[in-house]
């Protein structure tokens, strides 16, 4: 039987169940309140964001390749492209770019140009150092991490902090292939 | 079969899998797809990210990939996106249950149908 074609961002994010918009944003504002109110400390609370995120990535990553049916990415340009046209506009309904690309092609940005969690939303002067998306940031550190890469992502340009759009830049910091529990030669 | 046969397969089979990737004659080559036997036939799926599923049926049974591939859905859907699921355990999700079985019985229904 033929493999199946792989299918578009707009294709999954219209046969999939959706919810209510606001809801979304509400439900992940109470996240970031509550957890400023436990933790107090705004470091604290993006490395909180970040772990969260990574949780869902490691299981996002799953769903992501059991709906879009996409093949092994031949290198990490096409693995930006994917995350920026099919993962979030699968999951977020959102379409973002891709661009800034390093010579060696293992740093680029991801530009979004809508984002649904920032809704309504505006960052207090106590809170000034809160990355208010940074689950976002984990949830792609931690779906690469599942698919054999390391990487690092972090915020280069942040709407709540009075930059113009929201860009995420993603460096690979090395391929990991699986390991077997054994040794050759021994 | 119960929990502790269907641990033992999937251990041997993790380590077989390993092991025919090194041994494999062809070049490029990733992976076990099929192995056909006489009272049984076993196909595995392995999906990017390492997770494998395998199904044992009777030998001859048509469009098993197409099976193990409603069956990985059926996986992200019910089994991770439950939060109380953690990984590495026996997969004891009744909603995932339920409709693996009723995908089986679908298939099942399709195939004597044609």
């Amino acid at each position: 039987m033929p493999p199946a074609a792989p299918r578009s961002g707009d294709a999954i994010f219209a046969s999939v169940e959706r919810v209510n918009a606001e809801l979304f944003t509400l439900t992940y504002g109470a996240i970031v309140r509550q957890l400023l109110t436990d933790l107090e400390e705004v470091e604290e609370v993006n490395k909180q964001l970040d772990q969260m995120g990574y949780n869902i990535g490691i299981r996002l990553i799953d769903e992501f390749l059991a709906k879009s049916n996409v093949s092994r990415c031949v290198d990490f340009k096409e693995t930006a492209e994917m995350i920026a046209k099919v993962g979030f506009k699968m999951f977020l309904g959102v379409t973002a770019s891709v661009m800034n690309w390093d010579a060696d092609g293992t740093c680029c940005s991801i530009v979004l140009e809508d984002n649904p969690l920032v809704d309504f939303v505006e960052l207090p002067d106590t809170c000034q150092g809160l990355y208010y998306c940074n689950i976002l940031s984990g949830v792609i550190r931690g779906a690469l991490e599942m698919v054999a890469m390391k990487t690092e992502v972090t915020w280069i340009r942040d709407m709540l902090r009075g930059d113009d759009a929201y860009e995420l830049q993603v460096k690979l910091l090395k391929q990991v292939p699986e390991e077997y529990p054994y040794k050759d030669d021994e | 079969m119960d929990t502790n046969d269907s641990l033992r397969v999937a251990s041997l089979w993790h380590s077989m899998h390993a092991i025919s990737q090194q041994l494999s004659p062809t070049t490029g080559c990733s992976e076990i797809e099929l192995l056909e036997a006489d009272t049984f036939d076993l196909h595995i799926f392995q999906s990017l990210t390492g997770t494998k599923l395998f199904v044992v049926c009777e030998p001859g049974t048509q469009h098993m990939e197409a099976l193990l591939k409603v069956i990985y859905e059926l996986y992200t859907d019910y089994v991770l996106n439950n939060p109380f699921y953690e990984t590495k355990i026996p997969i004891r999700c009744e909603l995932f249950d339920i409709n693996l079985t009723q995908a089986i019985q679908k298939d099942r229904v399709a195939l004597l149908g044609r």
